[in-house]
């Protein structure tokens, strides 16, 4: 967490301070590695604090997938996977992972770089002495992670977290994660060899809320018209809100942000100028292997994005000191609970980006973010009166995805959102 | 004062030339679409019907997936909206709209206004396009003209339960080896087509007026299943095909208008 002294981080931009915390997590792996430290790889919606505060380097596999994929290089490690036995259903981040995995594992057993790595566009990562996994957004994880673990032979932290089916999250139901939590202590404790470190923990909670916060503090901003904030700018700065939440990398690049935000607005400095023609919401992950494709269609269209449920996941606020309370917040999240708590979230971020029109991605990997799209777009459109559409796609597998049946849907919408306005007499 | 539609898809390319927003002057049909000759030879086809010349068209939309490569286009406008138009024209009062056409299906559900609510259309899958039918007719070599008259003959549909295109290839094949009466698995491919299509029309929304359209639309045998999936009498525009191009040329006369 120390700020070198070389770096003038005062005076960065966001951008430039998102470009230089977000590599610098993997470089702190790396640099961890080095100096006999342990790594761990981690979900990304799993709790780092424990980790955290026993001085453990996390890495995110998914947050490095969808860097490889943005980057196009997700075809070269799905290939490796492929090639292993895994099946072209199974969600991508973790095929990517999958096949990454096996490259460096290739490399350190053999001291060789296998070329397939050479030519990667990946952020090179090390090799995990642990891995911690959390199932609240998914199952996949659950296989992904015990994979992981026997493939490289390293101790596996799970925390088991139920699904809700009611809403609040319940009594024993937090009960219980508390004492997966305990649980995932005293795995820590026997991996470092000393007892954990209740004190660092308790800082490393308090700095994980002043991230969360700020982070929080972005999306709020969907509440002007026309609105300062682009909201694929969360899809940009959401890799520090995973891989860096309790860290003061992502604060500090979060609040850089905020000023920045602040002065847009003083200064009537909106996303699209003035040519924002409609406010759609993105449900769903991006198509990182497309992101600038699927940014550039919807600005052509005028159609801005000031919603998405989806950044919404790390909004993990909870109060410092209470692991109850930091149990509902890992439990809570959107895709872990029940449809008329998830109808609930979507309604809302609908409703506080004045959204016109709703985008959601059907995901060929994330089945568990997908299933209940239709319903959700229902149960919108008939309570707000708001049109949605359904594209295919894929995080990070191009195979997924065809830019030519996305720009059809969306321009169907964007027609639809116009003729809409026209009718109700507003402008066209 | 006339315009000028074209509709360039993913099979075919169609052209319709409009009076006044009112009357179809020509229109023409090429079976070959975007990426091809289709759309310059639709253009020659429909001029010569006529005696007008591209220079008469006040104005020209095109739509369809080829829509952003046609030069004489003055706009382009996406095929949900051109379709709801051009099928609202021909058949005024309907209320949910089935596209089939080579690569897609789309069902769009429009209010009393005319006005798109809702549309709903494939994924990446081929199942229920126009494409299966395609790829059907050439394995039990049966001309797309004539497998309306195989279905009707049809007293005991063969099931074709895949939904993949290979697979039901495969499926149909092994149907054909059992010797199962060509007229059942027609109408077992036609049931096929139809149950992936009326699923999209539900999601929508089925109501009580369907309009169908799209070259699926001008196989009867198609237009029965759907009819029976759905248990609703179904109307097919009268220019099936070129409804999408019908819809751009009227809201190219639309915009000109205004
Ligand atoms: N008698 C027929 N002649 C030609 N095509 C027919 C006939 N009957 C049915 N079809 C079907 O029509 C399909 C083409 O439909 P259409 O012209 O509407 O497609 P398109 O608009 O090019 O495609 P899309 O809208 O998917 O891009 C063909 O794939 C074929 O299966
Ligand atoms: S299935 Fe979905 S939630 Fe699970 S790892 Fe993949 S993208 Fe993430
Ligand atoms: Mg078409």
């Amino acid at each position: 967490m120390s700020e070198e002294k070389t770096v003038d981080i005062e005076s960065m931009s966001a951008k430039d301070a998102l470009g230089y915390f977000l590599p610098k997590v993997d470089e702190d792996a790396r640099k961890a590695k080095k100096e006999g430290r342990l790594v761990c790889w981690s979900a990304s919606v799993a709790p780092p604090e424990f980790c955290t505060a026993m001085d453990i380097a996390i890495v995110y596999p998914e947050t490095h997938a969808a860097g490889i994929g943005a980057r196009h290089g997700a075809p070269a490690m799905l290939e490796v996977a492929e090639n292993k036995g895994y099946n072209q259903d199974i969600c991508s981040y973790c095929r990517v992972n999958m096949g990454y995995m096996e490259l460096i594992k290739q490399e350190a057993l053999t001291g060789k770089t296998p070329e397939v790595l050479k030519n990667s566009p990946a952020s090179p990562i090390p090799l995990p002495d642990v891995v911690l996994t959390c199932n609240n957004i998914c199952n996949t994880l659950l296989k992904w992670y015990e994979n992981l673990a026997k493939e490289l032979n390293v101790p596996l932290i799970n925390i088991d977290v139920p699904f809700n089916h009611e809403f609040p999250v319940t009594k024993h139901a937090k009960q219980y994660i508390v004492g997966e939590f305990k649980h995932a202590i005293s795995q820590l404790e026997e991996l470092c060899g000393r007892p954990f470190d209740y004190e660092k923990f308790f800082e490393v909670q308090k700095q994980t809320q002043r991230s969360i916060a700020a982070w929080n503090k972005i999306a709020t901003y969907f509440k002007y018209k026309p609105s300062p904030l682009n909201g694929f700018d969360l899809f940009n700065y959401m890799g520090l809100a995973v891989a860096a939440r309790s860290l003061n990398y992502s604060e500090i690049t979060f609040n850089k942000f905020l000023k920045e935000l602040d002065e847009k607005v003083a200064n009537k400095k909106w996303a699209f100028g003035d040519n924002e023609k409609s406010r759609v919401i993105w449900e769903g992950i991006a198509v990182w292997i497309a992101l600038g494709h699927t940014f550039k269609e919807l600005k052509g269209q005028g159609a801005l994005m000031t919603g998405s449920a989806y950044p919404g996941m790390w909004d993990v606020s909870y109060e410092p000191g209470n692991l109850e309370s930091m149990a509902e917040a890992y439990s809570r999240t959107y895709i872990n609970c029940c449809l008329e708590q998830r109808g609930a979230v979507l309604e809302k971020v609908v409703r506080d980006g004045k959204c016109d029109g709703l985008i959601m991605h059907q995901n060929r990997s994330c089945k568990n973010m997908s299933l209940l799209n239709n319903e959700g777009g229902q149960r919108v459109q008939k309570n707000l009166g708001v049109p949605y559409v359904i594209f295919d796609g894929d995080q990070t597998d191009a195979r997924n995805f065809s830019e030519a049946q996305f720009d059809t849907r969306v321009e169907a919408l964007t027609e639809m959102m116009a003729d809409k306005k026209a009718s109700e007499g507003g402008n066209h | 004062m006339y315009t000028l539609g074209i509709d360039v898809g993913s099979s075919s390319s169609k052209a319709v030339i409009l009076e006044d927003g009112k009357k179809i002057i020509a229109q023409a049909v090429v079976e070959i679409g975007t990426g091809s000759s289709g759309p310059e030879r639709v253009l020659d086809e429909v001029f010569e019907k006529t005696n007008l010349k591209i220079e008469d068209m006040a104005n020209i939309i095109a739509t369809g997936y080829g829509r952003f490569n046609v030069d004489c286009a003055k706009g382009e406008v996406s095929e949900i909206t051109c379709h709801a138009k051009g099928a609202l024209f021909e058949c005024p009062g309907t209320t949910t709209i089935l596209d089939i056409g080579g690569q897609d299906v789309k069902s769009i559900k429009l209010n009393s206004q005319g006005l798109v609510m809702q549309f709903a259309m494939n994924d990446k899958c081929a199942a229920g396009t126009g494409r299966f039918l395609d790829v059907m007719s050439k394995v039990l070599e049966i001309p797309m003209s004539e497998m309306g008259d195989w279905y009707f003959k049809s007293k005991h549909p063969a099931a074709v339960s895949s939904t993949c295109t290979v697979f039901a290839e495969s499926e149909v094949i092994s149907l054909l080896s059992k010797n199962i009466p060509k007229e059942d698995i027609v109408a077992g491919v036609h049931q096929s087509i139809a149950a992936k299509a009326c699923a999209l029309v539900r999601r929508v929304g089925v109501g009580d007026d369907l309009t169908m359209t799209g070259g699926g639309s001008r196989d009867p045998g198609v237009v029965d299943a759907v009819s029976k999936e759905l248990g609703i009498p179904v109307r097919v525009a009268l220019h099936p095909q070129a409804v999408g191009a019908l819809g751009a040329a009227l809201i190219a006369y639309d915009k000109i208008k205004k």
